[in-house]
């Protein structure tokens, strides 16, 4: 630890309090700063063969200087990570209503099952026959999908939700291209995400902007009027980032598929949805979901996550290469059993493991493949990702829909949407709710009423963490000045919501007596309001010894 | 649902003070034709030990016990077992990408660290918070080097990983970049350097290489940036395997180095999640794509970290950001965090050490079996070879997979002109036994018909 840093770094004066600071509050110096040469936190192996001279085999390639790495032991790197751990807030610690996020409960056992070692250790270019476990496990998440959007065929390729939009949109491009002529424009309401506009423009497209209605939605009547010829496709979040379900969704399918346009939907809000109603039902030719949001994998401080894209038949020549096929080889076994026939009173696995011994000479999966991948796609928009996509995410996923079950789906949606809605019935006569609408899995207000008194939504949001909670989205969607974005999700249970609700009032009541202490909050946070201000004009990016 | 904290009689109370008669009040607004009035067709609810039999019945299925010999992209290393001890704390595992930075100092600080690691291994001035994962990387790479030279164009090695090459090509397709391919030296396995230098013109963006390239051959970066500069064009590396760094020489001529960072740590997984990065020189720091995280000072002047330079990004700038990426990597390029510090300055050159003896005694071994050559012989390598055949590689690794061993890839699978080569590798985890074991299989094994 560094004890001559300059005043502006964290320094001496915090160092001396020693242990009597919780390790919340506790100085932690970067791991370079804690290096000493010489110090080890690994040992290799004894090489079981010849020792080799790097300068002879590499010549003018070979390093010279060693990479500034730090040098620490075991428990030094234990207690680095877990005291920086304990710096962040997390959904295991309390309510993280932030809006557009679904921030609910990762369940540990998707955790445990990922790293299974059979799957966890398979390499991706292992053969076919080798792989049949993680294949169908990927073709069993496909179905329910399928099941759960009410489409017809699915890529998993997309390693995010931003990822599943460009694969998405580039269905819906290589469709009019094949028409012959790919159109123009892509239209986009202005409540959009912004990931939308950025996935329109690295598709070569356009962006026109739909400005919404008086009452947040889509303006028909302006659809009517934009949609032309040259109109690829409307991206629609649906229920919109306002958490409201657009009820004339069809209607708004309609008028594009009368002039050939597409109706691509935003599937970040999918929780307000699964088990309710299926994009597919409602007109919907191409969408994508985060698995990272509706179905539970953990989002790791911004990633890994998976977005895959699901469509309408007329799509699926064009999905990214490869598709995983059934493909009936040389059978000498029956066919696995299928989950649909697997009836509730029958404790048997959701499909037929096989019979013989792993490693005996006589093992079927050396010769009867019935899962593979096809890389014969001539109207593929082609790759988007090297190898199948997350695949550890998929598991995790699956293990989430194993846990629920249809009814345990559907329960999920409607306590989301319960939650949201207690939220707004405790708190619409505090704060400005800009739009009447019904809300579904989110409530979003404005700050309007703090904002007359000098506070806006940036600051109650500060203030929400010295209640022990994450502040909700702030300042969006766009089309709401000061929004206060609202999702509690449905891990939620009746007593954090009655404790996040009360600090909500406590807060307004704080705006209008002491408006200060909202205004400098955070004021229980190891650090203070962080100047980034100075962080984007003077870029600190790296650490330098 | 063992997931839901809410009992029914709470469910009843709080749609009392909702005001509403029943949950399907709160979905009148979807028009009743849409809604569905039955159950979803997925399998029914599953116990926690049923999951658990299900997943380890596929891991079965997926057979375990085999020697591997493949690489190509995706690399089989020791996960030190502190990484997933950390990574699997909630405070990590279940919080979100840092916006609030007062309550997310620890995945800030942590991501500044992997950012600090991969500029000093790469020899970058910086480096950003992490990428999907390789293909993706080089493909946004690419779109950086199109927006600081003002060019259209760019010319990729055919030594590029193929499906890094494969990703670039859908990128680039829709955003009017002409994305050119030139060829290797089939003596060396290198880039051939005349050919590069013929294919580059006055329009050209980016030269895209690979080093350790996809033939597990060290190029030569110094003469390959003097080529690309001298008519204006940025240098793109890619370096598909990180581990090489520890005894390679970092492509300091390069202006971008994209990497997949696997190697550090995280598991094979199927082919995902892996962790994407680009480096760059700092002069082309507001052309990154991604999230960065950069070092500032609160209200009491004490080092803290932030998100910066968020104009870049989608959330602001929308259609006009440097790339439409939101979620990053972060919990991957924390493992790779961890990892590195585990290894550190010494430890991370013997790694590559060893990987570069386990591989030379593979190259050795196994092209001394009847048939056998290794390809590209006097080129500098990794831990990765070529080897041709008089056997077909299906028939050759047939003998192999009947000892539950997985030889190498067949190569004719991208490139035609490589007629029973094989691409191999061997890291630290390969053993002599298993060496030995797969060049008796092939030496004892009679020629199948």
């Amino acid at each position: 630890m560094t004890s001559d840093a300059s005043p502006s770094i964290n320094g001496a004066a915090r160092v001396t309090t020693g242990k009597v600071r919780p390790h919340q509050t506790q100085n932690e110096s970067l791991v370079f700063e804690k290096s000493s040469p010489g110090k080890r936190g690994y040992k290799l192996p004894p090489l079981d063969v010849p020792a080799i001279d790097i300068k002879a085999l590499l010549g003018s390639a070979a390093r010279e200087m060693p990479a500034a790495l730090p040098e620490l032991s075991e428990i030094e790197i234990i207690r680095h990570f877990t005291r920086l751990s304990t710096w962040n807030y997390a959904i295991d610690l309390g309510m993280y209503p932030l809006g557009s996020c679904t921030m609910k409960y990762n369940p540990r056992v998707n955790e445990f099952v990922a790293r299974i070692e059979g799957l966890a250790d398979a390499h991706p270019y292992r053969p076919d026959s080798l792989a049949q476990g993680a294949l169908e496990v990927i073709d069993l998440l496909q179905r329910c999908l399928i099941e759960i959007t009410g489409m017809d065929a699915i890529t998993l390729q997309p390693a995010a939700g931003a990822h599943g939009e460009f694969t998405g949109i580039l269905l819906v491009r290589a469709w009019h291209e094949s028409n012959g002529n790919a159109r123009r424009k892509i239209i986009i309401p202005d409540s959009a995400h912004g990931t939308n506009p950025a996935t329109a423009a690295i598709c070569g497209y356009t962006v026109e902007n739909l400005k919404s209605n008086a009452d947040g939605g889509i303006d028909l009547d302006a659809l009517e009027r934009q949609v032309d010829d040259e109109t690829a496709a409307l991206m629609l979040t649906n229920p919109s980032t306002l958490g409201v379900f657009e009820n004339q969704i069809h209607k708004i399918a309609d008028i594009l598929h009368a002039k050939g346009a597409l109706l691509y939907m935003d599937g970040a809000n999918m929780n307000a949805l699964v088990g309710k109603v299926r994009p597919g039902d409602f007109g919907v030719d191409v969408m994508h979901l985060n698995l990272h949001k509706t179905f539970s994998t953990p989002h790791g401080g911004g990633g890994p996550g998976s977005g895959p894209v699901a469509c309408k038949a007329f799509l699926e020549p064009f999905l990214p290469t490869p598709v995983l096929v059934r493909r009936e080889i040389e059978v000498n076994s029956p066919a696995p059993e299928s989950w649909e026939t697997v009836g509730d009173d029958q404790p048997a696995p959701l499909f037929r493991a096989p019979v013989a011994e792993p490693n005996s000479a006589e093992d079927p999966r050396k010769e009867h493949v019935t899962l593979c991948w096809d890389y014969d796609r001539p109207k593929s928009v082609g790759r988007v990702r090297a190898f199948y996509g997350n695949t550890g995410m998929f598991i995790r996923a699956l293990a989430y829909i194993l846990a629920n079950g249809p009814d345990g789906l559907r329960q999920t949606t409607e306590d989301a949407v319960l939650n949201a809605n207690y939220i707004r019935a405790k708190l619409e006569d505090l704060y400005e709710l800009p739009y009447k609408t019904p809300s579904m899995h989110e409530v979003v207000f404005s700050d309007k009423r703090q904002a007359a008194l000098g506070v806006k939504t940036g600051d109650i949001a500060k203030r929400l963490i010295d209640y022990g909670f994450h502040p909700y989205t702030v300042s969006f969607p766009l089309i709401v000045h000061g929004a206060l974005m609202i999702e509690p999700t449905e891990s939620e249970s009746l007593e954090e919501l009655d404790l996040f609700i009360s600090a909500m009032r406590s807060i307004a009541k704080e705006v209008e007596e002491s408006p200060d202490l909202v205004k400098s909050a955070p004021h229980s946070t190891r650090v203070s309001r962080l100047d980034e201000v100075q962080a984007a004009r003077k870029p600190i990016l790296r650490w330098r010894g | 649902m063992r997931y839901l904290p809410k009992s029914p009689d709470e469910r009843k109370k709080m749609l009392a003070e909702i005001g509403a008669k029943s949950i399907d009040d709160l979905f009148a607004i979807i028009p009743e034709e849409y809604r569905l009035t039955g159950d979803l067709n997925v399998p029914r609810q599953h116990a926690e030990s049923e999951i658990i039999d299900y997943f380890r019945a596929a891991g079965d299925m997926n057979a375990t016990g085999y020697t591997s010999f493949l690489g190509a992209g995706a690399y089989r290393h020791y996960r030190p077992v502190v990484i997933d001890a950390l990574v699997q704390r909630g405070e990590f595992l279940t919080s979100y990408t840092p916006y609030q930075a007062e309550i997310t100092q620890g995945t800030l600080q942590a991501i500044f660290e992997f950012q600090s690691m991969i500029a000093e291994l790469t020899g970058m001035d910086v480096a950003n918070a992490s990428m999907y994962d390789g293909s993706t990387g080089a493909a946004e790479a690419v779109m950086m080097a199109v927006r600081v030279t003002g060019r259209h164009k760019a010319v990729a090695a055919r030594t590029v990983h193929p499906e890094y090459r494969e990703v670039l090509a859908t990128y680039a397709k829709h955003q009017g970049i002409e994305n050119i391919p030139f060829g290797y030296d089939r003596e060396t396995g290198r880039v051939d350097l005349a050919a590069l230098d013929a294919a580059i013109t006055s329009e050209t963006a980016a030269v895209l290489v690979q080093s350790p390239n996809f033939f597990g051959v060290v190029e030569d970066i110094p003469a390959i940036a003097a080529i690309a500069h001298a008519k204006g064009a940025l240098l793109i590396v890619s370096i598909a395997e990180a581990v090489s760094l520890g005894t390679v020489r970092p492509p300091v001529e390069a202006d971008i180095v994209t990497m997949e960072a696997q190697s550090f740590g995280v598991a094979l997984s199927y082919g995902g999640p892996f962790c994407g990065v680009i480096a760059a020189k700092e002069q082309y720091l507001r052309q990154m794509p991604g999230r960065l995280v950069g070092q500032t000072v609160d209200g009491n002047g004490y080092r803290g970290f932030v998100l910066t330079l968020a104009t870049r990004e989608q959330h602001i700038r929308r259609e006009k950001a440097t790339s439409n990426i939101c979620t990053n990597q972060a919990l991957v390029a924390l493992m790779a965090t961890i990892f590195l510090t585990v290894y550190g300055k010494e430890g991370i050159r013997e790694l590559a050490e060893h990987n570069m003896a386990k591989a030379s005694y593979a190259a050795k071994t196994l092209s001394a079996a009847p048939g056998a050559k290794l390809l590209f012989d006097k080129a500098p390598r990794f831990h990765e070879f070529v080897l041709k055949t008089d056997e077909a590689p299906a028939v050759w690794n047939k003998r192999l997979m009947n000892s539950n061993i997985v030889g190498g890839i067949d190569l004719s699978r991208w490139y035609p002109e490589m007629e029973h080569a094989t691409l191999w590798c061997a890291t630290e985890v390969m053993t002599r036994e298993n060496i030995d074991k797969a060049a008796s299989v092939l030496a004892a094994a009679p020629v199948e018909a």
